[in-house]
């Protein structure tokens, strides 16, 4: 997957610039330039996070699964793929960041939660970004939570007989592991040894139901020995080991079958705008998991580190919300899809 | 011409279109060394080898789903169900997921798979060997659903299923895999999806059936010819898409329909073959439309009493030809 440059607003160049050397203590392929990118898709995946949440409010998108306190790990895990290049995903609906980042311009996210025409993955017959978006490497068809995993192993096995060397990733929260194809999946996968990599994205919350409830052990990782392949836990608010445990992850998958990662995180948002998380949660564990918040997280290590500085930062900052608004505009004046089009495309034509 | 039965049919088709194209494969509960329970994959292992003709897990909503991810990747599979009894696990993948994916993606994903199913009672099968699962896909878009009778007609249908680009839901009467034989051409031939077949022709009463209850009709139709009741059978073939024109036509002609199949009769395919001739034919007929079709029970019971009162047969059908002859 070649890494795409539009979705970033176009800022100054300085950064790339002065920063293209790897700095100590980063993981292999990984160099500052690439923490600068990243950071600037997370601020820009997350100002239009919180705008599809007002836009809600407003009556202008029906419906939104917020992706805050995802964030590092859905980037993280997809710089790794695209570094790879040789990677195809099959997310979930919480994987707005991931999908963002994969390419998508920011007026085709707005498209896409506003239910517009031009709408990238399906023109708007789904749910926002549902469909496929080939161009990126992204199949997602359904709401069905865990059903993407089975087909993400019967896409891998495909490659493989194809004599392709693709590794695909699948994505999917903890409820959905308790989905009886979650465990046909990954058995699949490892009695086949196919190249794929399941990421949960744990955020201990399906909805309302707390982990505690969805299964009985403290993790998932440690599920995959029962199927015979490795599993690792993961901080999933943690940018950099998050591309390097998918790093790792995608060169374990091509040569030797699946693997398991467990990214822990934190579900920043109620599940959707339809959701009011403090029926189920108290303030004190939301004001908790804010502390832990990825992306202010990333930006201030940034700046610690003499990466970035404040100043950039803000500018990063200042840059997305002009980039939100036009998209904003953008969306709002674009066309619905014409009616007529809805009886075509049943069969493949 | 050499005579064949229907599975040799189906195994002839499979291992013509996996030598035509190399992207054809097979996966299901042993289909490797076994052959499959019926024994329709035997040998294609053998020629062409584990990674084209994979013994699965049991486990049908991932041999499903499996599927569906390689054809979204360009491969053409076809996931075997063992029995349609079992096909229940996978029906996420398949009405859910399969039967939306190329609308759900405005087209960009095709989905080029044949889920094979071999179905249908009167085996002694009881109550989940004998599963007739058809009318549940039949109201479900996105899906074809094809179900023929003949072994001309499976290798025929079988070949351009696999050919399709749409997920394709093949069900072969299990009662019919070594009891109905027929020529079949030594050359390669296909038929093309959505065409009901005149089986026999005649002028006073249309039979629309399908499966193995084709047989049954044409044995009925014999058997009142002698009291100058001259039935057209058609055979439908492909369920969904519906070839309404064949339908529609026989019934102008002859003025009388009965429909006759051995699903459970409400909401069953019959219901949609009535209304379509009621809505397009009505000033055509000569009577009202008639269906005999398996009752409102579950599925046909195990004990051979049961399963009698269950089944259409062919007295059932002679007697219901006489009733819409008389009326
Ligand atoms: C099979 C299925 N059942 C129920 C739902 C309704 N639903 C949507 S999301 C969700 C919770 C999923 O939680 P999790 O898998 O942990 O993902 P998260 O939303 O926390 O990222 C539920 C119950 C669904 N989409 N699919
Ligand atoms: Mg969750």
């Amino acid at each position: 997957m070649p890494r795409k440059k539009s979705a970033r607003p176009k800022g100054s160049g300085d950064a790339e610039v002065a920063i293209a050397e790897p700095i100590e203590g980063l993981p292999e392929g990984l160099t500052t330039g690439d923490l600068v990118e990243s950071y600037t898709q997370m601020i820009l995946v997350r100002t239009i996070d919180e705008r599809i949440w007002a836009l809600n409010r407003q009556g202008k998108v029906p419906i939104a699964a917020s992706c805050q306190g995802h964030e590092a790990a859905q980037l993280g895990s997809l710089l790794a793929a695209q570094k790879d290049g040789r990677c195809f995903l099959f997310p979930y609906y919480r994987d707005l960041g991931l999908k963002m980042a994969a390419g998508l311009t920011p007026t085709q996210v707005m498209l896409s939660f506003m239910g517009k025409e031009g709408e990238p993955y399906s023109n708007a017959r789904q749910f926002p970004m549902q469909g496929a978006d080939l161009e990126h490497n992204i199949i997602q068809i359904s709401n069905v939570v865990g059903a993407g995993l089975t087909q993400a192993v019967g896409y891998a096995l495909a490659c493989r007989m194809q004599d392709d060397d693709t590794v695909v990733l699948t994505y999917f929260g903890d409820g959905a592991s308790s989905q009886g194809e979650a465990h046909e999946a990954m058995n699949f996968a490892g009695v086949h040894r196919v190249p794929v990599i399941f990421i949960c994205e744990n955020n201990h919350y399906a909805i309302s139901v707390p982990q505690h409830r969805q299964m009985a052990t403290d993790d998932l990782a440690s599920r995959a020995q029962g199927y015979g392949f490795p599993g690792f836990t993961v901080d999933g608010m943690d940018f950099t080991r998050c591309y390097e445990a998918t790093r790792e992850a995608i060169t374990h998958a091509r040569t030797q079958g699946p693997v398991l990662l467990e990214m822990q995180v934190e579900r920043l948002m109620p599940h959707t705008t339809d959701d009011d998380h403090l029926r189920y949660r108290t303030q004190e564990e939301l004001d908790a998991a804010y502390e832990r918040d990825p992306v202010s997280n990333f930006g201030a290590e940034l700046i610690a580190r003499g990466i970035i500085t404040p100043e950039k930062s803000d500018e990063i900052k200042a840059e997305a919300l002009k980039a939100i608004n036009e998209a904003t505009d953008a969306a709002d004046a674009a066309t619905l899809p014409d009616p007529s089009t809805m009886w075509d495309r049943v069969y493949s034509e | 011409m050499a005579v064949k039965n229907v599975i040799e049919a189906v195994r002839e088709a499979l291992r013509e279109e996996m030598q035509r194209d190399p992207k054809v494969f097979i996966m299901g509960e042993d289909v490797g060394k076994r052959g499959g329970v019926f024994l329709a994959t035997q040998g294609l292992i053998d020629e062409f080898g584990e990674s084209r003709v994979i013994d699965t897990p049991l486990a049908e909503a991932s041999i499903m789903g499996i599927a569906l991810g390689a054809a979204f990747r360009g491969m053409r599979p076809i996931p075997e169900v063992q029995f349609s009894d079992f096909i229940w696990p996978a029906m996420n993948q398949l009405i859910g997921e399969t039967a939306r994916a190329c609308y759900g993606s405005n087209g960009v994903l095709q989905v080029p798979l044949v889920i094979r199913v071999p179905y249908g009672g009167g085996i002694r099968g009881g109550l989940f060997h004998s599963q007739n699962v058809e009318s549940i896909f039949f109201h479900t878009p996105g899906l074809k659903v094809i179900a023929p009778a003949t072994p001309y007609d499976i290798k025929g249908l079988l070949k351009s299923a696999i050919r399709d680009n749409s997920p394709v839901v093949f069900l072969e009467h299990k009662k019919t895999y070594r009891l109905v034989r027929g020529e079949l051409p030594e050359g390669e031939y296909t038929i093309p999806i959505g065409q009901a077949d005149v089986k026999r022709a005649g002028e006073h009463i249309t039979i629309v059936s399908y499966g193995l209850m084709l047989h049954y009709c044409l044995e009925a139709a014999e058997a009142v010819a002698g009291e100058g009741i001259d039935v057209e059978v058609v055979d439908l073939r492909t369920l969904r898409p519906l070839d309404k024109e064949t339908v529609l036509n026989s019934v102008k002609k002859t003025g009388k329909l009965l429909i006759v199949h051995e699903d459970n009769v409400t909401g069953g395919v019959g219901a949609e073959i009535a209304a379509l001739v009621a809505d397009e034919a009505f000033e055509y007929l000569d009577g009202p439309i008639r269906r005999l079709c398996g009752p409102d029970v579950p599925t046909m019971p195990f004990a051979q009493t049961l399963e009698d009162e269950y089944m259409p047969n062919t007295d059932k059908i002679v007697q219901a030809l006489r009733k819409q002859a008389a009326y």
